[in-house]
């Protein structure tokens, strides 16, 4: 019997990023809240395994185990296709992510494009979520995240389009393999292109945060105020899902950060490129991530808006009026 | 346009100490007690429920059945009962009851004992699921310890 070797491919990575993505969401949890009761100078989750490792296993039975409640009058499609609308635009991201020169699901040339598209659909999502569960405040939380991931998509875009045009190509692993050799390669370094490339980084990163709702642009679930925003209406697994389709993000937003900024699978001083470099990159940045959430305190929604509309969007547009201008030049 | 990136260029660096503090912290070591597997001293002023105190000569109460404490107590938790025995002076400590759901621990009972009989105790693992648990047979409690 003859089985076409792409189908096998497409199946490993179907089971191979579906494993990846729980297993991230799982862990990064217990990342979470290890390093926030370090960052207290507490210990964390102990009790389950050894350091707690199995901690994110019996969270994952209990959110399981508890009782799935559709409330009456909600919407019942909306509200029961919201959770996957997050959480498989997500998974579909890993396909074009390029682990190494060799590990990569499908090799697209339009594979920074495509990871932009699918990440609208989480805001989509998160908004039929709130829609769907005929909830005041749900609705209005959901009105506030897409507010904020407009105002974050363009600053984020436009550092993206600067870098389209210093790369010259919208193939991840090309634009990895153009900063192969050293960290003075990076884009994060690539002074000659342009001078703000560092910051670019950073509005990078900051609209990252903002784009996976993470703190302190974190609106979409503010716990305390909000009492978790849009998602208010869902219960066990359907929370669960949505929070693994934030994981998933985090993990996607580092990784689009180590492409674009940090040379993907380089090894700083060009000596063993792999797999290994890209995992500590991103791991770091998700570190990062992490340790922000647990240093600033949430701003407020006009705080949030301003910070983009006044700071990053004009910067990230002076940044690529100045790198037009450079690659003219020179 | 000057005030507007000092603006920005101070408040990004004040982020970053911001972040320079949190990690110092990451590193330090933790400073909670772990507690049911460890615990610290009680300082000596805590003021746990009443108990009574063992006199170390006889090894029995101190109490002289006065009834001074029930009398001074405020909230009426103390109830103190004692007979005359032959062969004794004084009367001997048949019971001492506190409800201690009602103690405020303002602590007159312990002020107003001259002999010095009661004390606060340093007992704070005091969890329960019923009213009843809270009623302390004080006599009880000293035998029990004996
Ligand atoms: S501490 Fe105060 S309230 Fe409590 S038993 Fe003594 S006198 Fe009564
Ligand atoms: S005041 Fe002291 S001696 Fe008198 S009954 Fe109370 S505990 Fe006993």
């Amino acid at each position: 019997m003859y089985v076409d070797p792409e189908i096998i491919r497409l199946l490993a990575f179907l089971i191979g990023v579906i494993a990846f993505a729980a297993l991230n969401a799982a862990y990064l949890v217990w990342l979470e809240r290890k390093e926030a009761a370090h960052i207290q100078r507490r210990i964390g989750p102990k009790e389950v395994g050894p350091f707690g490792l199995l901690q994110p296993l019996v969270d994952g039975i209990k959110l399981m185990t508890k009782q799935l409640i559709v409330p009456a009058g909600v919407d019942p499609v909306l509200f029961k296709i919201a959770p996957i609308l997050v959480m498989v635009p997500a998974i579909m991201s890993f396909v074009t992510i390029p682990f190494s020169e060799t590990l990569v699901a499908r090799n697209l040339d339009i594979g920074l494009l495509a990871i932009f598209a699918f990440a609208s659909v989480n805001v989509l999502g998160l908004l039929l979520g709130a829609w769907g569960s005929r909830n005041k405040y749900a609705v209005i939380s959901a009105a506030r995240v897409v507010s904020q991931n407009v105002a974050y998509e363009i600053p984020m875009l436009v550092t993206v389009v600067t870098l389209v045009m210093i790369s010259g190509t919208m193939n991840l692993s090309k634009i990895v393999a153009l900063q192969q050799g050293g960290f003075w390669h990076w884009n994060i370094l690539n002074l000659s292109a342009s001078p703000l490339m560092p910051v670019a980084f950073l509005i990078f990163f900051v609209c990252m945060l903002a784009e996976t709702n993470r703190a302190p642009f974190d609106m979409a679930e503010a716990e305390s105020e909000l009492v978790a925003g849009a998602f208010t209406e869902y219960s066990g697994m359907g929370f669960g899902v949505f929070f693994m389709g934030e994981y998933a993000n985090i993990v996607i937003g580092a990784s689009m950060a180590t492409i674009l900024f940090l040379g993907g699978w380089d090894c700083p001083f060009g000596l063993f490129p792999g797999v290994h470099w890209f995992l500590i990159k991103m791991y770091f940045l998700i570190f990062t991530v992490i340790w922000i959430r647990w240093t600033y305190p949430r701003t407020t929604f006009y705080g949030l808006l301003n910070l983009s509309w006044k700071i990053l969007i004009p910067i990230s547009f002076v940044n690529l009026i100045l790198t037009s201008a450079m690659l003219k030049v020179f | 346009m000057i005030d507007y990136l000092r603006e920005i260029i101070s408040g990004t660096w004040s982020l970053f100490v911001g972040l320079g503090i949190t990690i110092r912290y990451f590193f330090q070591p933790v400073v909670t007690v772990q507690y049911p597997y460890e615990t610290l001293p009680m300082t000596p002023r805590f003021r746990g429920h009443i108990e009574l105190v063992k006199d170390e000569e006889t090894g029995e109460t101190k109490c002289i059945v006065c009834g001074m404490c029930q009398k001074a107590c405020p909230s009426n938790c103390i109830t103190v009962n004692g007979e005359k025995r032959e062969g004794v002076k004084g009367k001997v400590l048949t019971e001492y009851t506190l409800d201690f759901t009602k103690c405020s621990l303002c602590g007159l009972c312990v002020e107003s004992c001259t002999p010095k009989a009661i004390t606060f105790s340093k007992d704070y693992n005091l969890a329960g699921v019923r009213k009843e648990a809270y009623i302390f047979d004080l006599k009880k409690r000293l035998e029990a310890k004996n």
